[in-house]
């Protein structure tokens, strides 16, 4: 579909005059209005992207260009662009202008992308599926009655279906690695604190990540290198010096990949199941040892996640009262009336399930039992990948229990669809780096994906792996 | 420990909230469900553990108290649904 695989071969073929950028863009813009039944964006930057695109074609011509020139990305809309409409995917935010631009989002610029418009996603992040939007569900581009993954299902469609280069999502329990399963594409996230979260509207702060989604490996880690470090404006994060991944991203080096015998269990859709032990013995032709390990506290992972994670949730959105932005409800007379108007009103039903649920497990008599409870066994899940990564420098595990589901499929019944983030939820409790790589098709023609982890801050592994599969 | 719909109001009252009575009846069901599930965490013996509350595990960051740029009192107020002069302005207080 497109002269070019990657972002650097792109730059080649523009600095060589055989392709325009403008051109370009007009071509991605116009599979974005062929393709408007996915419904992957909120919002298009046509005319910014179509006005940027000669001043950074010279750019690159001349040889004077950031590390993304010409790159064109679009960013999940739950990551803030200074006076460009921030909705979150919710109503109660439909109308809210940023009045600053996130730090990840700065980057891109600062390295000359091409910002495309922002992503339809889960209402504030939160869902497997992307039918959680109030602006209505994504469609997975291989079959539009499935869903595309969530929540950063409008991102990952976007580069799936050639409508982008890339784009930006957020990861706070899978909301990355999941939609990029679904939707047969690179989904990396990376580790707690490695990415500035300020700018991102806060879901669970000790898990939000923001990570790229690309089609190629090397994308991947070109965005990561430009989305790494510290930023002043976010105290968590890193302060130590973080070192690029691109220039040793064809190092060959021999790992020792673990495969936790928990995430391999019957209940795994075999057709998954196949793919991993294909990528197992892949690398084990490519002189990597696999060997099996164990992280006992995984069956604890989807509890302990959706404890802390609507606790936090509960908290962090108690800022949308209707007082300072976002939607107010005029029918009270009081303030405290209004507070409960505009949030009834405002909020989707699985936002509201979520505050309920964390406001439940903070509520006097509970936190001891609920709360406090799930931060002792996150600290066990944690230390299960402190004592494997003392053996193991990766691990291989499948990304989803299944491919893509139907949409509506799972819609009533919340427990059902919390399980389905089974295998991603753990790297977010934990604070790891982990990717998803996609591995082909099942029979039903969806994609299906796999995932490798890895230790804090060893995303160079993962990424170097991952040029293990270019064939897969 | 089974939730009741009194438990699912008061809290909806704390997480300012409002539902229908409808609403509250699925609540309950649906969060009997959910928590009966994370009931499972009980059967995990955490004595001595030390809760986790956050994986960077940096403790307070400092920074001097210097004067910065900041937004200014109009970008501030432009989201607001409701202003007078340079105040957001709410329903009645007392």
């Amino acid at each position: 579909m497109l002269p070019y695989r990657t972002i650097s071969e792109k730059q080649e073929l523009i600095r060589s005059g055989k392709l325009s950028l403008l051109a370009n863009v007009s071509f991605y813009l116009s599979r974005i209005r062929e393709l408007a039944s996915i419904n992957a964006f909120t919002e298009v930057f046509e005319s910014d992207a179509l006005s940027v695109a000669e001043a950074i074609e010279y750019k690159i011509k001349s040889r004077r260009h950031g590390k993304l020139a010409g790159a064109v990305i679009a960013v999940k809309d739950v990551l803030s662009i200074k006076d460009k409409t921030l909705t979150c995917s919710s109503n109660i935010l439909k109308d809210f202008k940023a009045v600053y631009t996130a730090t990840s989002v700065q980057k891109l610029l600062d390295e000359d992308a091409v910002i495309i418009g922002k992503t339809n996603c889960d209402e504030f992040a939160m869902g497997s599926s992307n039918e959680n939007s109030a602006f209505g569900t994504v469609k997975n581009p291989h079959n539009t009655d499935y869903v595309p993954g969530g929540s950063s299902g409008g991102s990952a469609a976007a580069v799936a279906a050639y409508m982008c280069d890339a784009s930006l999502g957020t990861d706070t329990g899978g909301s990355i690695r999941q939609p990029a399963s679904f939707c047969g594409i690179y989904g990396l996230k990376p580790t707690y604190s490695r990415v500035s979260r300020y700018g991102l509207t806060a879901f669970a702060s000790s898990f939000d990540t923001v990570g790229p989604f690309s089609r190629s490996v090397e994308d991947s880690a070109l965005l990561l290198d430009v989305l790494s470090g510290y930023d002043e404006k976010d105290s968590t994060s890193v302060t130590r010096q973080i070192t690029g991944v691109y220039p040793v991203l064809h190092e060959k080096k021999k790992f020792t990949v673990g495969l936790p015998k928990e995430y391999l269990t019957e209940d795994l859709n075999p057709e998954i199941r196949e793919k991993v032990d294909e990528a197992a013995s892949l690398l084990k032709k490519a002189g990597h040892s696999v060997i099996e390990v164990s992280l006992p506290h995984t069956q604890y992972a989807i509890a302990v996640y959706y404890i802390l994670a609507t606790a936090e949730a509960s908290s962090n959105l108690a800022r949308f009262d209707g007082v300072r932005y976002g939607y107010r409800n005029e029918e009270s007379r009081d303030p405290a009336g209004m507070y409960v108007s505009s949030r009834t009103a405002g909020f989707g039903k699985e936002v509201k399930r979520r505050i309920m649920l964390g406001t439940y497990v903070l509520s006097s008599g509970y936190y001891d039992a609920y709360y406090r409870k799930a931060q002792q066994v996150r600290q066990k899940i944690a230390s299960d990948f402190r004592k494997v990564f003392t053996k193991v420098d990766l691990l291989l595990t499948p990304t989803t229990p299944g491919t893509a589901f139907k949409i509506g499929e799972k819609n009533n019944n919340p427990l059902e669809m919390y399980l389905s983030d089974i295998y991603t939820t753990s790297a977010n409790l934990a604070g790891i780096p982990a990717m998803n790589i996609p591995a082909g098709k099942a029979k039903n023609g969806l994609p299906v994906g796999i995932q490798l982890l890895a230790d804090q801050f060893n995303e160079e592994y993962i990424l170097q792996a991952a040029m293990n599969f270019n064939k897969l | 420990m089974a939730v009741t719909i009194e438990d699912v109001k008061k809290i909806a009252d704390l997480a300012r909230l409002a539902f229908s009575e409808e609403e509250y009846i699925q609540f309950t069901g649906e969060m009997n469900t959910i928590l009966g599930y994370m009931d499972k965490l009980n059967k995990l013996d955490t004595t001595g553990v030390v809760p986790m509350s956050h994986p960077a595990g940096g403790v307070n960051f400092m920074r001097e108290d210097e004067l910065k740029p900041s937004i200014s009192p109009e970008e501030a107020l432009k989201n607001a649904p409701a202003r007078e002069d340079n105040f957001f302005s709410v329903p009645k207080v007392i």
